[in-house]
């Protein structure tokens, strides 16, 4: 504990100069909370207010009349660009993508992680800081390339498609957003299970080792059972970011129905025809929000220790 | 594996020497490599090797479709004249101010508010476990989510403006969303808001971390608490000081997501960062060779900032 007490001195007035301290203290802590909580209020008091309250009422006031028609429509009814189907399409475009990506990239991070501490080799510094290197870049300067090489990826697939039928997921936007994210997630997912599993005992892998346990054998039955915080860490982390991606979504699957949450929820905002109708934009920016503020809710601790992790390093 | 040679005449070898044992075990030797094999590869491929490709593209002449022939730096010497075209100002000379104004004001604001938040979290405060999530959430979000939600907030006819015009100060403005030269700010406002409170929790961490004893030495020594912290405890924090640094720097260069959310690039473009302008270039207006000068430039600022940071933490723990 560093809190630094600070000592009570009586002034004359007869209020001691601590209470004021702590009135202000509070006072300004309860400011800070008001503004952090602002804009997520207001989208929520918005997302179930009738159009007419919101021309005619106060931002910050509570629904009169609350009404959950805004949510069912950002959900199945409300417009992107000329396609009005809602957003329940895109939320699953999301899992779809979502899923896949945080499970394999968690697991090669964790393997990644077994080999770098528990099977040092010379040069493994070296791998370990390219790999780290590459979660730092701006993903600006790989877009244009990866988007040659989906695009042939494409061509191959529809080249497979006209000889046996099938494009074994060739081209396909999700498949291509799932390979995008594990390609570019495991220099994080292979951090986090590096730096926890170095301050894991290394003699009990070399008992094992003795014992006669092979590689997959000391993974499976020693690492992974004692993995389960760094795991939860990691698979919150890769959900919040790949959930929330823009870029790599906007340039790889930036149109049509294959788009994923953000890219839809961004073109449901900017979509000018019509009305703009405010309180569905609202519920829908809630529905694309919602996944990751329960997941927040839910595991916050795991969530902070997650960005920890990927914000200080060694 | 090892067997103890106990004559010590013979060393015995470190593999057994039969043939389909050898195999085996080299096998066994090599698994550990092989698996981390492709994950290396991957990232020497699609990190390393796409980026070679960009910095390729950006010697052509490409334009909506990459040519391979290399004409030469003229993408660059366009963005080195576009770098003083400021009256009217090029999309790149935007682009770079706005990062400056953007990237200094994010980032001093987010270390001071964090740190000044962490202090006043840190004097024992009740209910600090309800305030702690609450500033921190906004990370959780994404920056279209929170993009929408400033966009909102910050309309004068919807938002803040009418609000306060209702509650009867009619003269009060702020049109800054939609004004060319303010738009830039919002965006701060915007970014502030989504990661001060994550910044909070690391300079809290990092106070929890600091050992009571300096503190109570330093206060019997007369110290006052604005001493306390000035001489001894933010001088502790250096290290959490860095490494808000190199994320904040780190979100900073790469925000794309909020400038597009919410502002859509602002009037004429007046809010790029050079990631928008990055982006717009490649894909939209078919200059494609300039699109990826200036990626290779947004990388060679990153790396001139994180390279040096790795490495420090690599070495650190030398094995």
């Amino acid at each position: 504990m560093s809190a630094v007490a600070t000592p009570a001195r009586q002034s004359t007035g007869g209020i001691s100069a601590r209470t004021v301290n702590r009135i202000v203290i509070y006072g300004l802590l309860a400011l800070f909370a008001l503004f952090y909580l602002m804009p997520l209020f207001v989208m929520l008091v918005t997302s179930f207010k009738t159009m007419d309250e919101i021309q005619n009422g106060n931002m910050l006031a509570l629904p009169q009349e609350p009404t959950f028609a805004p949510w069912i429509r950002a959900w199945s009814e409300v417009c992107s660009g000329l396609t009005c189907v809602g957003m329940k399409g895109y939320f699953w475009n999301s899992i779809k993508m979502v899923v896949p990506a945080v499970i394999i990239s968690t697991l090669l991070g964790a393997l990644n992680g077994y080999v770098l501490t528990k099977w040092r080799f010379r040069g493994a510094t070296l791998v370990f800081g390219l790999m780290l290197f590459a979660c730092f870049i701006p993903f600006q300067s790989v877009l244009l390339p990866m988007a040659t090489i989906l695009g042939s990826l494409g061509r191959f697939g529809v080249k497979l498609q006209n000889a046996t039928g099938l494009t074994f997921g060739f081209g396909n936007p999700t498949v291509n957003l799932v390979f995008v994210h594990v390609v570019y997630g495991i220099g994080f997912t292979t951090l986090f299970f590096r730096n926890y599993y170095e301050a894991f005992p290394n003699e009990l892998v070399k008992a094992a080792q003795i014992d006669g346990a092979s590689f997959f054998q000391i993974f499976r039955r020693i690492m992974l059972p004692n993995s389960l915080p760094i795991i939860v860490v990691t698979v919150i982390y890769q959900f919040t970011n790949i959930w929330n991606d823009f870029l790599f979504a906007s340039a790889y699957a930036g149109s049509g129905d294959v788009m994923p949450m953000t890219v839809a929820l961004n073109n449901v905002v900017n979509t000018s025809t019509g009305v703009v109708e405010y309180n569905v934009n609202m519920a829908a920016a809630m529905i694309a929000a919602l996944p990751t503020l329960l997941v927040y809710v839910l595991a916050g601790r795991y969530f902070v220790r997650g960005l920890m992790a990927g914000a200080v390093k060694g | 594996m090892s067997t103890v040679a106990e004559t010590s005449i013979t060393l015995t070898p470190e593999h057994d020497a039969r043939p389909g044992a050898t195999v085996r075990s080299r096998l066994q030797d090599a698994l550990p490599k092989l698996v981390l094999a492709p994950s290396f590869a991957a990232t020497i491929v699609f990190v390393y090797g796409f980026i070679l490709w960009t910095i390729y593209l950006s010697f052509t002449n490409s334009k909506t479709f990459p040519s391979y022939a290399i004409t030469g730096p003229r993408a660059y010497q366009r963005l080195w004249r576009w770098t003083f075209e400021s009256d009217p100002p090029s999309s790149w000379y935007t682009s770079i101010t706005n990062m400056g104004i953007f990237g200094f004001l994010y980032i001093s604001i987010c270390l001071a508010l964090g740190l000044f938040l962490a202090i006043l979290l840190d004097q024992k405060i009740r209910g600090e476990g309800v305030l702690r999530p609450i500033y921190l959430y906004p990370m959780a979000l994404s920056f279209i989510v929170t993009g929408v939600a400033w966009k909102w907030f910050l309309d004068p006819g919807l938002g803040l403006e009418q609000t306060l015009h209702q509650w009867g100060w009619t003269s009060f403005h702020f049109d800054w969303i939609k004004n060319k030269d303010f738009v830039i700010y919002t965006v701060v406002i915007a970014g502030v808001w989504q990661a001060s409170g994550f910044i909070m929790a690391m300079f809290l961490a990092g106070l929890r971390g600091i050992d009571g004893e300096i503190l109570k030495a330093a206060q019997i020594d007369g110290a006052t608490t604005f001493q306390l912290y000035r001489r001894i405890v933010i001088p502790l924090l250096r290290p959490i000081f860095l490494s808000a640094l190199i994320v904040l720097a780190h979100l900073a260069i790469k925000s794309y997501d909020l400038v597009v959310a919410l502002t859509s690039g602002g009037p004429g473009g007046s809010a790029w960062l050079p990631s928008n302008f990055m982006y717009e270039y490649t894909f939209k207006r078919n200059e494609m060779a300039v699109g990826s000068a200036s990626a290779v430039i947004m990388l060679m600022t990153i790396t001139a900032i994180i390279v040096p940071y790795l490495y420090s933490e690599l070495r650190e723990k030398p094995r």
